[in-house]
């Protein structure tokens, strides 16, 4: 008898269908993922079996766990069930913890909620301990703000399975964690899964994250469970076209035009940029936190540099000293032999050389103005900026060049999805024709098959425009397939640099190595025999 | 937490000097001598002279400033050109009357507006938050002096509850006090209660969007007790700083609402001896002003920081 069965459950928000006849089981002590890409309706079913759906929301169908119904159960009786019976983990561990409560309270708080009778601060600091935050390292009367990331995650962890609940649901669990990070809460959760025999849904659009952990695979489309299926099968015949698809895509590889003779471009020498930190007594001399330290490298015409590295290393702010928004501490950057800031000021003439696509296709745009404006934002950096039929055609040139049209130059932003606002993004970085583009984390919120449409266009423009480009990523992955070199950035500092693919299959520098192993990998499956498959 | 308390108290401390400097700077251009104002356009020049003498006026103006500070600090505010009585008895009689006015009107404000912007953002978009916005709009758009004639009209003239204007004096007691100052407090307190309302529904409806609301859900609290646990003091921060503003508001800005119940208050003191370019005075009061709202503000900083452990962490 399975832990949880959801049989023919519809969704719907107004009019629009998001769910249609999903069915699933879930065995305890088994990991199903749900995977597929965004509006595919994972979310959803999550809620759904929490039965936190937005209030316009019509069900039909059935949920039941453990036997019991839960679409009919009255909201009392389901308060008792979340937390309890049903865990569930957020994807954004920075905002899914309450900043004015402390961490202990906020996982005492659950306990104190179920079994009021228990002794929920011993309980509290157990559960802690067991996520990997013993009370001697990291306090309970610690606050949200004062953990990392992937802290955090451990403590919303600790709230949902702080009373071993049967089921617990992770929606996109790591999705906002760096690679080594990912890697050690996935192992938590598997030890979890087994030690407690909870049933877990891993919801996630990362395939590789699935492949490494689920017994079993769920992928949906539209609102639709379109193949399930035992996870190393899946693997090996990826029967429906859309699993095929996605699998493609996301080890979809790009071809690279070669790149010209080198001659530097770029040109990093001894950079520092160093932050003061408070004093630490009055009076005292304030401390001094180096974000880069002595980072030296050069960036040839024509050449696509890799920059990998965790969150916190100093990308942030290598890419803001490179495009001249913060004045290194010590050191220098020369374009084609000009420093890019002068006296700590940016220096324009520098400055319009250079273009940035940042991550976020959703927030960096003006949603007051139209795609005319947006995408020519980067003239007010030349001296006579094309006015008229001139400026016209340069703005239908740079929206063909990213496989848009030039009539969607009158439209809003919010009428775009969300490649399509990285398409622009990559317009108006095009436009007025740099010597350098930094990528920016440019692909990390895309879906799979969006993604690689974007790393296609990417490599396109590379052979058309002849793109001199720096690709930040935590994605090693993309990285490998973008760039001709790369350079591994650990605490501020270049630990390994050299030919992509000589770093990826033989890095030397131990990080780089541990990088590259905790990244998850889709097993190349046609190779090995069927026979290993246990069903 | 206290490294935060002594960087905003100094910041007090400055924030006092760099006002005490511009007021006192400000009054002097301003254009008018006290003495020849006080004698008339007739007067002779040695019985000017001998009067500036008297109030102080013929000494350089850092000298004067210091004096002037100096007494602050000891508790002599000087004296009045035209009462000729020390300023700061006239002052605490006023403030005797203004402050307990703002107090009172401050927590009636909160009183209404705390379970009202609670009520509205539980019930966003039903019939509930929509008649209570409706409200809070009435309450913006109402003029305040025609609302505390109303409130005479009736509670006054009519049903008799309160007298109709002036004020007791706390030495009849504390009730008769309170009592002369309810209507007044009404008065003032309904548009601020509005604004409140609106301040702390929209605050509510921010944080009930939060990622942590819906963890907070998933954990099994109910749609209530996530809202007062979780919900609550996140919302504070922008309620306070509102609560401040309107707290320096009804310290001093209450003229109208003086001059229609003929409370001797302290908006009334300031427009007097401006009118009567009573300077010292002015100089006094303008100063005392922006000492109670600085203060104040350093409270509501206080209370930020009480609030938000990101605050109070050294950052």
């Amino acid at each position: 008898m399975s832990l949880l069965h959801i049989d023919n459950l519809s969704l719907w928000i107004g009019e629009a269908d998001i769910l249609k006849s999903v069915s699933l089981r879930v065995n305890p002590g088994e990991i199903l993922a749900i995977t597929g890409e965004s509006g595919s309706g994972k979310s959803m079913t999550a809620l759904a079996i929490m039965q936190l759906l937005p209030r316009a929301a019509r069900t039909s169908g059935s949920i039941r766990l453990d036997g019991a119904e839960l679409t009919t159960l009255p909201e009392r009786d389901l308060c008792a069930l979340r937390g309890n019976d049903i865990g569930m983990i957020f994807q954004e561990p920075m905002t899914a913890l309450n900043p004015v409560h402390s961490i202990g309270r906020q996982v005492a708080e659950t306990i104190r909620l179920h079994a009021p009778s228990a002794d929920a601060d011993t309980q509290m600091r157990d559960i802690l301990t067991r996520v990997g935050l013993p009370p001697d390292r990291v306090p309970p009367n610690r606050y949200p703000h004062e953990l990392s990331g992937g802290q955090r995650q451990r403590v919303v962890i600790a709230m949902a399975i702080a009373l071993r609940p049967k089921l617990l649901i992770a929606d996109e669990p790591t999705t906002a964690l760096d690679v080594t990070t990912q890697a050690q809460i996935l192992t938590l959760l598997k030890e979890l899964v087994r030690d407690f025999g909870m049933g877990l849904i891993l919801i996630t659009h990362d395939l590789a994250v699935v492949a490494d952990t689920a017994d079993r695979i769920a992928i949906m489309r539209d609102g639709e469970i379109v193949e399930t299926g035992r996870t190393h099968h899946m693997l090996q015949t990826r029967q429906h076209p859309y699993t095929r698809m996605l699998f493609k895509a996301s080890t979809h590889q790009v071809k690279l035009p070669k790149p010209p003779p080198p001659t530097a471009l770029l040109d990093v020498q001894h950079l520092q940029c160093s932050y003061r930190l408070p004093r630490p007594r009055p009076f005292a001399r304030p401390g001094q936190f180096d974000a880069v330290k002595d980072v030296s490298f050069t960036l040839m015409h024509g050449e696509r540099l890799g920059l990998v590295g965790e969150s916190g290393c100093g990308k942030s702010t290598l890419t803001r000293a490179l495009l001249g928004l913060e004045a290194p501490s010590r050191g220098q950057i020369l374009l084609d032999g000009t420093p890019v800031t002068t006296q700590g000021k940016a220096n324009l003439k520098i400055r319009r050389r250079m273009q940035v696509v940042f991550q976020d296709p959703f927030g960096s745009f003006n949603p007051r103005h139209r795609v005319a404006r947006l995408i020519t934002e980067p003239f007010h950096l030349l001296d006579s900026p094309p006015r008229g039929p001139i400026r016209r055609d340069v703005m239908a040139d740079a929206l063909t060049a990213v496989g848009l049209k030039p009539e969607d130059a009158s439209r809003y932003i919010h009428e775009f999805s969300g490649g399509q606002r990285q398409r622009l993004a990559i317009a108006r970085a095009l436009i007025i024709k740099p010597d350098l583009i930094i990528f920016d984390e440019a692909v990390s919120a895309l879906d799979v098959s969006v993604r690689a449409q974007i790393l296609d266009l990417i490599a396109d423009l590379c052979r058309t425009h002849g793109l001199t480009y720096l690709f930040i990523s935590h994605d090693l992955g993309v990285v490998r397939s973008v760039t001709d070199r790369v350079l591994v950035m650990q605490a501020g500092e270049i630990v390994e640099q050299g030919q992509t693919d000589a770093v990826f299959t033989k890095p030397q520098h131990p990080y780089t190595k541990k990088l590259i192993a905790a990244v998850p990998k889709l097993p190349d499956l046609r190779m090995q025999p069927l026979d290993g498959d246990r069903i | 937490m206290l490294r935060y308390m002594l960087k905003r108290l100094a910041s007090l401390v400055l924030s006092l000097a760099v006002a005490s400097l511009i007021i006192f700077a400000l009054i002097e251009v301003a254009p008018g001598d006290p003495a020849s104002f006080m004698l008339g356009i007739n007067a002779q020049p040695e019985t000017l002279a001998a009067l500036r003498a008297e109030l102080g006026l013929d000494v350089p103006k850092v000298q004067r400033y210091l004096t002037w500070v100096g007494g602050m600090l000891t508790g002599d505010f000087g004296t009045s050109y035209t009462y000729r009585t020390p300023v700061a008895e006239m002052v605490a009689d006023r403030i005797a009357v203004s402050l307990p006015l703002a107090l009172y009107a401050l927590i009636l404000s909160i009183l209404i507006a705390f379970p009202a912007g609670i009520f509205a953002a539980s019930r966003r978009g039903r019939p509930g938050d929509l008649g209570v916005m409706g409200a809070t709009q009435f309450g913006v758009a109402l003029p305040n002096f025609w609302f505390a004639m109303m409130l005479v009209l009736v509670f006054a003239i009519q049903l008799r509850w309160f007298p109709a204007g002036g004020f007791a004096g706390w030495d009849k007691g504390l009730l008769a006090g309170l009592t002369s100052l309810t209507l007044p407090a009404i008065a003032l307190a309904l548009p601020q209660a509005a604004i409140l309302t609106r301040v702390m529904r929209s605050a509510l409806l921010d944080v009930l969007g939060e990622d942590f609301m819906r963890t907070a859900r998933a954990k099994g609290l109910s749609a209530r007790q996530t809202l007062w646990r979780h919900g609550l003091r996140n919302a504070m921060i922008p309620v306070l700083t509102i609560i401040g503003l309107q707290f320096s508001f009804l310290f001093a800005g209450t003229i109208i609402i003086e001059q229609v119940f003929y409370l001797p208050g302290l908006g009334r003191l300031i427009f007097q001896s401006i009118s009567a370019r009573d300077l010292i005075v002015v100089e006094s009061v303008v100063m005392l002003v922006v000492f109670a709202v600085i203060l104040i503000n350093f409270l509501v900083d206080l209370a930020y920081a009480v609030v938000d452990p990101r605050l109070r962490s050294p950052k």
